[in-house]
């Protein structure tokens, strides 16, 4: 796909930093002449808008580790000295605090077009392990900052996701007294969490720059999943049509992050979280942040704790060998009538099991006699479909599943549309 | 397939509907398990606060920070709050002259002096209102458990000032077969202590005497400082809002600049 | 791929440049915040002011206090240094000051001429500047050779002012306010 460049240096000066470091033919190659498949909807403007998340929280985390004291008797006050004192700290900290969450809501949205569209389908592979990658290092970084404020829920999080790695064998009583550098969650431990916390983006947007690399050599999935044959008839140049397209989705996506900033700051956080930190005393109800519930749901329905340990983290791995776990030759669920259905299954799956993670896992759903079907029971049922759907559904369903004919190219894909719209 | 197609438009729409609809439900579903561990009822009230556009009342601010000084401050620290803030826009915004008087009338330790000693001096704005007690174990000593910190209470518990407003007119006498131990009593509000608090009820018929002549029940007196605590816990909730109302309509009609640039540029592409 | 026609320039070009000046605008208003956060900040503001007790400071003798984070030098000053402060004729200093134009009235309305309050920051490079010595038992600053007179005055080296006086005032006989 990245065919000749058609960069052309402008001037003396761009044509002699042009012999020396290529910079603007990169820029021009990448984001300006960058051929795009011309049939690209709305689902595809998140990676732009994911950029800008990642810009958003890199910038605002900076500032507040301006003001910030990572010692665990003053981050909760420092914390408190951000919202009153600093000029403007309010919006810094609210911005980042809810822009974590709008993040994921762009990684989720991502994700599942990914899903529908098959783009991590062959060639891409590398492409979506990288992008996994990146959704494993947000998770890390979303945790480590969850912990800076101090509060309650920050404390107990840190315990209960420190002692997770308790749970592995040989090595996992290790690991966890060197994340905490004592013997239980304390200062030692929140100074590191916000050295790796200030670390990680860094290393996101590196693993970013590589996920933009492979994506430019494979060119991009699209709609239809079918390969652009002549980049004449099928592509139009990155700018302005995606530059635009892009622009209006980030534009519209800021529109909900400003409503939850301005008038809804603490919709998605948790109460707890601002009472100061007390090891004495976990409280009542201890939840993880809403884009972690799928995977909370997932280790609490396995009663062991090796077990459910496995099972959470593998619910993540599973993700990486997706690729090869699908087996059918077309890519795009529009032409996979039974894998729509059951794409769409799984959205609904991982939803439930997120609200199965927000729920007291003793809830009673169905009462039956003394007892009845609780919460652990659905999230178990739940937590075996999301593995069928991976490791058996994708399998069989790729050799069996009879797809629609798929569109000679991009180009009739599109005017196929356009007859149907007329 | 073409159905797809044609919903490409509203799919632009559907995105943020879906994904508040998503966090709602998970914010909703979060809160209703709290909500459904006691059978106590709180009152969703009408605050002047509410809303996209409500502000704080100054007159019942004020109201309520009398009610704060001289009932809850005599067990209740609220120490991120200074006596400077009591003059900032967008709260009870006493003059500077009233907060003067009312820093001075605190006395707190300062030092060390020249000769290295701590000593007592009259409050000033820049000072933090002062604790009680001088730490949480004091406060636990001599009154059986330590009464949490004020400053962001109303943040801190789920429904924020309905839920403190309605513990404080929550008090009951105990039901048939509730056993109050000695030093508790039954409050089915507070769900956390399974309806048994250790503060005694804080406020009686005519406690605090209101200079604006609004009645001083105890019911008035609970909304006031319940307000005054959303305001403690919020104090940029004004300038928050009103910036946040720029900024939707700047970014609305800049969506809607780049939706009609985004069609002239694509119009020769469909 | 397509080319981009250029039908109906001007209306392309209009849409353009609104949407590309309204981004810039709102880049704009978005980056205030991000500097702002970097100016004082209301706590710091608010610790403006301290008393200080000058009652057990003997004559020919000076103490330092801090006030902003910065060294204040608070000199009860003798009778000679009086003298030799006010012997200077005005007009050959580099930043002409008289004497008295450093002074505050003490509580019973007379100029204070005993004390001295300056900020013990060189205004050369901001080192702080050693009391009672160089040419004019002033100050001298050891950074850069800067030597100031007994009523804080640049006299000779680099710096370009006298050393600058905070705003104080008398409380009473034996306390100052600064700030």
């Amino acid at each position: 796909m990245s065919g000749e460049s058609t960069y052309n240096p402008g001037n003396g000066f761009t044509r002699w930093l042009d012999a020396r470091l290529p910079v603007m033919r990169l820029v021009h190659d990448s984001f300006v002449d960058y051929p795009t498949p011309k049939n690209l909807n709305y689902w595809w403007t998140f990676g732009g808008i994911l950029s800008l998340c990642l810009g958003i929280q890199i910038i605002t985390g900076i500032i507040l580790a301006m003001h910030y004291v990572p010692s665990t008797d003053l981050a909760f006050a420092s914390v408190e000295h951000i919202m009153r004192d600093v000029n403007f700290g309010w919006l810094i900290r609210y911005t980042h605090a809810n822009g974590a969450s709008m993040f994921f809501i762009a990684v989720y949205i991502h994700m599942f077009r990914g899903l529908y569209y098959g783009s991590y389908k062959a060639p891409r592979e590398v492409l979506w392990i990288l992008g996994v990658l990146i959704y494993l290092l947000m998770m890390a970084t979303a945790f480590f900052g969850y912990v800076l404020p101090w509060g309650q829920m920050s404390f107990w999080g840190a315990t209960v996701i420190t002692n997770l790695f308790g749970a592995i064998p040989v090595v996992g009583e290790s690991v966890r007294t060197w994340l905490w550098g004592g013997f239980s969650v304390g200062d030692p431990t929140l100074n590191r969490f916000f050295s790796l916390h200030y670390l990680f983006p860094f290393l996101i947007a590196g693993v970013v720059v590589l996920h933009v690399w492979a994506l430019h050599v494979t060119g991009q999935n699209n709609p239809s999943g079918v390969e652009v044959k002549d980049p004449k008839k099928d592509t139009v140049p990155f700018t302005p049509y995606a530059t635009i397209k892009d622009g209006f989705g980030m534009s519209v996506f800021l529109i909900l992050f400003a409503y939850f900033v301005f008038f809804n700051p603490n919709g998605l956080g948790e109460p707890d979280n601002y009472i100061l930190a007390n090891p004495l005393k976990t409280p009542p109800h201890i939840v993880p942040e809403w884009y972690l519930l799928p995977f909370y749901a997932i280790l609490r329905a396995v009663p062991d704790k090796l077990g459910g340990v496995l099972a959470m983290f593998g619910a993540i791995a599973v993700l990486f060998v997706l690729p090869w776990l699908d087996t059918s030759k077309v890519r795009s669920a529009r032409f996979r009538p039974l894998y729509r259905q059951f794409f769409w299954i799984h959205v609904v799956v991982c939803i439930v099991l997120g609200w199965c993670g927000a729920q007291s896992p003793d809830k009673i759903l169905i009462h039956v006699g003394e007892g009845g079907f609780d919460v652990t029971d659905l999230s178990r049922i739940l937590a075996i479909y999301y593995f069928l759907h991976f490791l058996v559904i994708f399998p069989v369903l790729g050799l069996k599943e009879k797809t629609k004919a798929l569109p000679d190219s991009i180009a009739d894909s599109v005017l196929g549309k356009s007859a149907a719209k007329a | 397939m073409s159905k797809i197609g044609k919903i490409r438009m509203r799919s632009l729409l559907v995105l943020p509907v879906i994904a508040a609809a998503a966090l709602g439900a998970m914010t909703l579903t979060a809160s209703s398990v709290k909500a459904s561990g006691g059978e106590a009822h709180i009152e969703e009230m009408d605050w002047s606060f509410n809303g996209p556009f409500g502000t704080f009342d100054r007159d019942q601010l004020r109201r309520g920070y009398k009610v704060y000084k001289e009932v809850c401050s005599a067990c209740h620290s609220m120490e991120y709050m200074h006596f400077r803030n009591l003059a900032e826009k967008g709260g009870p915004e006493f003059t500077e002259g009233q907060v003067k008087t009312i820093a001075s009338e605190y006395t707190v330790e300062d030092g060390p002096d020249q000769a290295g000693d701590s000593f007592e001096r009259p409050g000033e704005g820049k000072d933090r209102f002062p604790s009680p007690y001088p730490n949480e174990e004091a406060a636990a000593a001599s009154l059986g458990a330590a009464p949490p910190d004020l400053s962001v209470i109303a943040k801190a518990r789920e429904g924020g000032p309905d839920y403190i407003h309605a513990l404080l007119i929550g008090y009951e006498e105990a039901p048939e077969g509730v056993s109050v131990p000695a030093g508790g009593y039954y409050n089915p509000v507070f769900t956390a202590g399974s309806g048994v608090i250790a503060m005694p009820p804080p406020l009686v018929e005519g406690q605090v005497d209101y200079e604006d002549g609004t009645p001083n029940t105890v019911e008035q007196m609970s909304e006031d400082v319940s307000a005054f605590l959303m305001w403690t816990a919020e104090p940029k909730m004004e300038q928050r809002k009103r910036l946040g109302f720029q900024v939707l309509l700047y970014l609305i009609a800049l969506s809607g600049l780049l939706y009609f640039a985004k069609r002239k540029v694509w119009s020769d592409v469909h | 791929m397509a080319d981009i026609h250029a039908e109906e320039p001007t209306r392309r070009d209009f849409l353009y440049v609104a949407s590309g000046s309204f981004v810039a605008v709102g880049a704009a208003f978005a980056v205030w915040p991000l500097i702002d956060q970097m100016n004082p900040d209301a706590s710091v503001l608010a610790l403006a002011s301290i008393e200080v007790d000058i009652s057990s400071v003997p004559v020919g003798q000076e103490i330092t206090v801090k006030w902003r984070g910065k060294p204040v030098f608070i000199r009860h000053r003798s009778e000679e240094e009086i003298a030799a402060a006010e012997a200077v004729d005005v007009s050959t200093l580099r930043d002409p000051q008289t004497d008295d134009a450093r002074l505050v009235d003490n509580p019973e309305g007379k100029l204070a001429k005993d004390w001295l309050v300056v900020i013990g920051i060189c205004t050369h490079l901001g080192c702080v500047p050693l009391a009672y010595k160089g040419e004019y038992d002033g100050y001298f600053c050891p950074c850069h050779g800067s030597v100031y007179d007994t009523s804080g005055r640049i006299r000779k080296g680099p710096a370009p002012l006298n050393l600058e006086v905070p705003p104080y005032k008398f409380v009473s006989d034996t306390k100052v306010q600064i700030g």
